[in-house]
């Protein structure tokens, strides 16, 4: 079987799954998207770093109206990767405020989206540490 | 030294559902209402600015072609929900630019039914796992890596502010919401004029927690605009033009400054704080100087926000200003007592120039029933998710 593809480019699939940032090369600025130049300096020279998978969930919310075919209620949240902010639904935990608290420790897991022309992909989000 | 502007005439059409009116029948009766509360004609009008976001674009010829094709420039912007404040504003640099003496700012939106603005729709997937766009992303990202959903990406910037410094508890955002909803009721343009329970706010279908139903903005149909003029061209005009004219104490707009954080979560909050101060200083006022406040509520989570981002509390104590019942219409300072977004109402594009109109309303001292008392100054504020901030801070003529 042909190797998992990951949901986004910035999920990197080895043996320890991470996020890895583009760091801008002349100030240290943290991107996940593919850029033209740098928002903060204006620089053009990229490079990349890992984000660590543990972090703290700084904000939640959670989404019980979305577009048809997305299930819901989940939990979109924002982690804070020691210092890199990073989204991420709050997976394998029930999606209620009882479970989901602001302040808990998370860390990145990952799931599989499911099967296409053979191939896998695998998506990512943050569970309970 | 540029030129002041101030607010001449100014209209808000009944906001709600209006299903024989399009968006040029409601831009045209909030021109048209702006027009005759100012005592002037299209003839006088020098340039115009208009706003719309979903009606297709063209408003201000559209517009022109119903009320008046003069030929002056017009200007069509959109700046997601600060459209009208920036419409507003482009009207206003023409003045203080010298360029024109009389401009008008319209903004109009249909928008009852039309549920989530965005996040309406899931990506469409194929047979393959294709990456595309900025991410690379083989399958839709909404739902997988958060919300593009309005209703959970202002809940986020709430639940952050409660992160950061606590007590924004589930009933807390519920109390706003509380307010607005009472305050609408002395609101005969409003959308709902209906008082809720704190009860009934919290049982509400829940959209994105911790915002139920009743704390998110009421989606309807309206159109507001404002006819603005130069101090010099205003010194010329009959005395009771005069009397009612509002003074344009300060005209702001700004976007998002570079900050880490907002490449993951819209930071509402820094665009905010810079155009609250570049308000205060263009006007020579502070926050205890203004008697009332419009600012965007789209949320209830927004309103607690923007207590702290305007300055209206200290730094991290909007809990506390919240709680102490400051915001409400009796307190020490009024916030959306039109009922705000959540109440009112909030057809995107006019809701930049209605909360103007509700702020002048008081300053004339023709608000009503629900007149504060007194208002000498006031400090309407919107923001368009992206981000723009729109700041304007109107005073009573001296006059």
């Amino acid at each position: 079987m042909a190797e998992p593809v990951p949901m986004v480019d910035y999920l990197i699939l080895d043996e320890r799954p991470h996020l890895r940032a583009t760091l801008c090369s002349d100030c240290g600025a943290t991107y996940f998207d593919r850029r033209n130049a740098c928002a903060h300096c204006g620089g053009t020279s990229f490079s990349h770093q890992d984000v660590p998978t543990q972090g703290t969930l700084i904000s939640f919310s959670i989404v019980h109206h979305a577009a048809p075919g997305i299930p819901t209620p989940f939990v979109a949240g924002i982690v804070d990767c020691d210092g890199t902010a990073a989204r991420g639904n709050i997976i394998n935990t029930p999606p209620d405020p009882e479970h989901v608290t602001l302040g808990m420790k998370v860390r990145l897991a990952t799931y599989s989206l499911g099967e296409k022309a053979g191939v896998e992909a695998i998506g990512y989000g943050f569970e309970p540490a | 030294m540029a030129e002041n502007a101030w607010i001449l005439g100014i209209h808000m059409t009944k906001f709600g559902k209006r299903p024989t009116d399009d968006v040029v029948d409601l831009a045209s009766e909030a021109a048209l209402g702006a027009l005759k509360d100012a005592g002037v004609g299209m003839k006088d009008i020098q340039v115009l600015a208009a706003g719309n976001l979903r009606g297709g674009g063209g408003l201000a010829q559209a517009l022109q072609k119903q009320i008046g094709q003069t030929g002056i420039p017009a200007f069509n912007v959109a700046n997601a929900c600060a459209t009208g404040a920036t419409a507003l504003r482009v009207a206003i640099m023409a003045i203080k630019a010298g360029e024109a003496d009389f401009g008008l700012a319209v903004g109009a939106e249909k928008l009852s039914g039309v549920g989530l603005l965005t996040g309406n729709t899931a990506r469409a997937e194929g047979d393959e796992w294709t990456p595309a766009g900025r991410f690379g992303a083989v399958t839709g990202l909404d739902g997988r890596t958060g919300t593009e959903t309005m209703p959970g990406v202002f809940a986020q910037v709430g639940m952050e502010y409660g992160h950061k410094y606590g007590g924004a508890s589930f009933e807390l955002f519920a109390k706003i919401a509380e307010k607005n909803h009472a305050h609408s009721t002395l609101n005969p343009l409003a959308a709902y004029q209906k008082r809720f329970t704190l009860d009934q706010i919290m049982n509400d279908v829940m959209i994105a927690y911790p915002n139920t139903r009743s704390m998110c903005s009421a989606n309807c149909d309206g159109g507001a605009a404002a006819v603005v003029v130069s101090e010099a061209k205003l010194r010329t005009l009959s005395l009771e033009q005069q009397r009612r004219a509002i003074k344009v104490s300060a005209s702001v707009l700004t976007s998002d400054p570079w900050q880490a954080a907002c490449q993951v979560l819209p930071d509402i909050n820094t665009l905010t704080k810079a155009a609250a101060n570049q308000a205060y200083e263009q006007a020579g006022l502070g926050p205890s100087d203004l008697d009332l406040v419009e600012l965007h509520d789209c949320f209830a989570t927004a309103e607690l926000v923007h207590y702290d981002n305007l300055g209206l509390c200290e730094t991290g104590g909007a809990a506390d200003f919240c709680n102490s019942g400051a915001t409400w219409r009796d307190g020490t300072t009024p916030v959306n007592v039109s009922g705000g977004l959540e109440s009112k109402g909030h057809p995107i594009s006019a809701t930049g120039i209605a909360n103007i109109w509700e702020v002048c309303h008081h300053l004339r001292g023709e608000a009503g029933d629900r007149q504060i008392e007194g208002a000498r100054a006031g400090l309407a504020h919107v923001i368009g998710l992206g981000s723009a901030c729109g700041v304007h801070i109107l005073e009573k003529s001296a006059a």
